[in-house]
């Protein structure tokens, strides 16, 4: 059998140093009337070869991006990963280890968590940022459970959700706030493609304003001005960040006087993997620190004063405050935000914001090109980072389909979440393109429109 | 074997933080963004949406960084190492063909909002994995999005009451044993639910009368772990749902101990209404140092309508993912869950199949006894009776005040990760291990002679398991002092700080 090392002659000395005589008699505990007869109904097994000729067959079957080019974004992006983040996730001694409740022998985890830790605070501007959430929708619910902790006292006030936050972020967020009650009300979007501030201030005592920035038809908030209206109205400010990357360049939530940040990390070196695993990073103040959710590494030293790191301030954990717990997270993201770390590392500051910048540039690029050609029509007038929503005036179904033939991921339809938007697609551009992939890609579109 | 370390110094790095590595050089650009006009990239950005400090990450090669992250992994212990019995956690090995497979670009590099034609590789790996999950559990239908086991419990009782809610009352209590783990009553608090403890008998299981004893109309579901967090299998477990279900109560089953039964008894045949599956335990897929995990759940047909989005069917022989489920909770997470885990996890099942399966929980089974055996006499067992994967043992008998956490402390010496520790409550001092089935015979007798020479060393030189470990990078740390005055990121120098 596979992974399994007895030999019979083995079994048969342990089944009798146990004082069994086989090894069915190991469950007397199971009643008869449960016990399972006869052999589970599974797919024939297949040895090694056979299993990697079927896998290989069926992730052939699958459209994948270095092979085309991806403009799908929304959430997930199609970023260049170095090689040597993988090399180093695949050391085993990172891989297979579990999560560090025993720090003489995590050190290597538990130090790149308190790294990767600080590493997020710096990216968003903020104080403490725990060792991971599933992924930024996750992180926008636990989030917002957590801003009802910061603000205890506000027992009825509404969460504001901006509209232009993520469609399924928002329906996680609704999901987790099922049993609360709580009101949560949607905030919409102006002809620019940003929040209407002027309808957070429209509301009494709201308990927290969640906005996306930038938001999912990548437009850029006007930060300065929803800052400035939950300072007003007293709401806690929950910032979602989608694409991590845009924090090489736009000024950090924490500036803003966000009170936590969810982001999205995927684009921080972990592959896009249909979905996930992704990583939710997941930043708040000092102050607020042990009503937050998650693990959290911190400094110690041991009895010769040697500096090492531990899992801290757990009393907040499902492990020992149980039902009282801030959070039931328990397995996280580890090797994620590990990858994450590594990622950072190699950038750099400068790194970031080169990889940003061109991100932008190329984004950019395209939407002049568009704008200028007359192909389809920019949604939004506000300035973008580096996705933005383009109209196309019919269904963009069978368009996208053509495109996908001419080896384009062109974009995500809008309509299902945004029915107002139901011609217009979301287009995203990182560095794995080029301009003449975009030349390309504009070429084509506008091609198909005209056929279709 | 206690003093043969002598020889791994030479290896012990001394590595600073990353940030203490940083410096200045000019060899960054690597994506030819050199170029690039800086006003021109602002372009309709207003000035006071534009960074005006970088984000103060480490400046160092692809070299320093390579050796940074080298260096840091020679401080872990994982399962490729050594054995790793930590009780309730199921550290299997991870076969290397499942990195592997995971690691395809036709599974890696596809994006969630792709059209469904150009991942149907995907969507029928992910159908395969729903159906052999949901024959080895025998429950209605399995759901494959929760990310962890936890937020299975939590997928699991949100679907709870919004059943109870489709009857017109979320009800309020849900029961848990004193023996469960932590997760259980943070989840179902998290779904809005008061948590009502039960105590479990003295013969370490639950009893239907209990049940009975605690059961009334706000009663939503009761959760428990089967095999429980003893070792034991819940014999009673049928008739129990029996008891709930007359009261249109649920009863939830913590899917985290499957490793002991696949192929052996069937959690829907139990009786049970809603389990999660720990891909990232039973299924092999690795632990990642803490994650990610997988955490589907397996559902009866009175909570199939309540599922999450998108539900993943087959119509007209092709998988489809869809989206209209008027009943749905929603979502728990953005996509559909954990792909690659599921790679992997579809890739083990589908090498081991029923045979397979079947073996390793009998041999994990097998393993447990013959470790509880073999220690009996050497520590305190906490339930004289056969055991299913995993024996719990406490510190009741150890001399000079020789404590659980000093056992596990100096079983770092002898090369080993400690077994899960002070827990479940219920044992004081619990030592709680799981060798699983991939340890053979050899392991599990060194091991065992491990455990023996700490035993007597707990007689003999008591000074010398207290101040355990003496042969890791680091020694004990300060916890109390770390949580007191927490520090949780790098301090800068500029920021003047200690």
């Amino acid at each position: 059998m596979p992974y399994i090392p007895h030999t019979e002659a083995e079994i048969k000395s342990m089944l009798s140093s146990i004082g069994v005589d086989k090894i069915e008699d190991l469950w007397k505990a199971i009643p008869e009337d449960i016990r399972y007869q006869g052999e589970l109904d599974l797919p024939q097994a297949l040895t090694e070869p056979e299993l990697v000729k079927k896998v290989r067959s069926m992730a052939g079957r699958n459209l994948e991006a270095g092979s085309v080019r991806c403009l799908l974004g929304g959430g997930t992006y199609h970023h260049y990963i170095p090689p040597l983040v993988d090399q180093m996730l695949s050391r085993s001694e990172f891989y297979t280890a579990y999560t560090p409740y025993q720090p003489e022998i995590s050190q290597g985890t538990l130090q790149a968590i308190f790294e990767y830790q600080t590493m997020v605070c710096e990216l968003t501007g903020m104080e403490v940022a725990n060792a991971s959430m599933y992924d930024g929708a996750e992180a926008s619910a636990e989030a917002v459970l957590m801003a009802e902790r910061i603000s205890a006292k506000n027992e009825s006030g509404a969460i504001l959700v901006g509209t232009t936050v993520n469609p399924l972020y928002r329906r996680t967020i609704a999901t987790y706030m099922k049993r609360s009650g709580r009101e949560i009300i949607e905030i919409g979007y102006g002809p620019d493609g940003r929040t209407l501030v002027d309808k957070i201030l429209e509301q009494e005592g709201p308990l927290a304003v969640v906005v996306q920035h930038p938001n999912y038809f990548g437009s850029i908030e006007d930060m300065e001005a929803i800052s400035a209206a939950c300072e007003k109205t007293g709401a806690v400010l929950v910032v979602v960040v989608t694409e991590a990357m845009s924090l090489g360049l736009l000024k950090p939530p924490g500036h803003f006087g966000a009170a936590i940040v969810a982001c999205e990390g995927q684009s921080m070196g972990i592959p896009m993997g249909f979905g996930g695993p992704h990583l939710g990073m997941f930043a708040c103040r000092k102050k607020d620190a042990r009503k937050s959710p998650g693990r959290l590494a911190g400094q110690s030293t041991d009895a010769d004063g040697r500096r090492g790191f531990v899992l801290t301030l757990a009393t907040r954990e499902q492990h020992i405050r149980r039902a009282k717990a801030t959070s039931n997270i328990c397995t996280n993201q580890g090797m994620l935000a590990l990858a994450a770390a590594i990622y950072m590392s190699i950038m750099g500051p400068d790194g970031l914001r080169e990889l940003a910048s061109i991100c932008r540039a190329r984004s950019q690029y395209l939407k002049e090109k568009l704008e200028a050609e007359k192909i389809g029509r920019i949604v939004f007038s506000a300035p973008t980072f580096n996705e933005f929503a383009l109209d196309l005036g019919r269904d963009p179904g069978p368009i996208l389909k053509a495109m996908a033939q001419k080896g384009f991921l062109a974009g995500i339809p809008l309509g299902e979440s945004y029915p107002d938007l139901e011609n217009s697609i979301l287009v995203a551009v990182t560095e794995t393109l080029g301009e003449d992939d975009l030349d390309n890609y504009a070429a084509q579109l506008s091609r198909a429109l005209s056929e279709a | 074997m206690s003093d043969d370390y002598s020889k791994r110094r030479g290896l012990s790095w001394s590595e600073p933080l990353i940030f203490e590595r940083s410096r200045a050089s000019e060899d960054r650009s690597r994506f030819g963004g050199e170029g690039l006009d800086s006003a021109k990239v602002r372009g309709d950005i207003p000035d006071s949406l534009i960074r005006d400090r970088a984000p103060r990450l480490p400046m160092v090669t692809e070299r320093e960084a390579a050796q940074h992250f080298t260096r840091l992994s020679s401080w872990n212990f994982g399962v490729d190492a050594g054995l790793y019995p930590l009780g309730s956690c199921t550290m299997k090995y991870n076969p290397k063909v499942n990195e592997y497979l995971a690691s395809l670009p036709g599974f890696r590099d596809i994006h969630p909002d792709q059209p469904p034609e150009t991942v149907s590789g995907a969507l029928e790996l992910m159908l395969s994995l729903q159906r052999m999950l949901e024959e080895i559990s025998g429950m209605d239908k399995v759901c494959l999005q929760p990310a962890a086991g936890a937020h299975g419990e939590l997928t699991g009782m949100l679907m709870v009451r919004a059943y109870h809610e489709s009857k017109g009352n979320p009800r309020k209590v849900v029961l848990i044993p004193d023996t469960a783990h932590g997760t259980n009553p943070a989840s179902s608090n998290l779904a809005g639910y008061e948590v009502k403890e039960i105590p479990t008998a003295k013969n370490g299981v639950l009893d239907p009368e209990t049940v009975k004893e605690n059961l009334d109309e706000e009663v939503a579901a009761l959760m428990m772990t089967n095999p429980n967090t003893l070792g034991l299998f819940e014999t009673h477990i049928r008739e129990i749902a029996d008891v709930l279900h007359e009261k249109d109560a649920l009863l939830y089953c913590d899917g985290a101990n499957l490793n002991a039964i696949m192929g052996i008894s069937r959690p829907g045949d139990m009786g049970v209404d809603v389990i999660q599956f720990n891909l990232h335990k039973t299924f092999s897929t690795p632990h990642g140092g803490g994650g990610p995990g997988s955490g589907p759940v397996g559902l009866s047909s009175r909570l199939e309508a309540f599922q999450p989005v998108p539900v993943l069917v087959e119509k007209d022989g092709e998988p489809r993912l869809e989206w209209d489920r008027p009943q749905s909770i929603g979502k728990v997470m953005a996509y559909y869950g954990h792909f690659l885990i599921m790679v992997r996890a579809y890739a083990y099942l589908a090498r081991l199949s029923a045979r397979g399966v079947r073996r390793a929980s009998e041999i994990a089974v097998l393993n447990a006894n013959y470790l509880r055996v073999a220690l009996k006499n050497v520590y305190h067992l906490a339930h004289p009776d056969q055991c299913m994967h995993e024996a719990v043992f406490s510190d009741k008998n150890l001399p000079n005040g020789v404590t659980t956490m000093d056992v596990a402390k100096r079983l770092m010496d002898y090369g080993y990760h400690p077994p899960t520790i002070y827990f479940p409550l219920v044992i004081h001092g619990a030592l709680m291990i799981e060798p699983t089935e991939t340890e053979g015979l050899e392991t599990l007798n060194l091991f065992i002679d491990a455990l023996t020479r700490i035993a007597k060393e707990a007689a003999t030189e008591p000074d010398t398991v207290k101040s355990a470990p003496l042969t890791t990078p680091i020694g004990r740390l300060d916890e109390v002092a770390a949580a007191r005055k927490p520090v949780m990121c790098c301090v800068f120098d500029e920021d003047g700080a200690d």
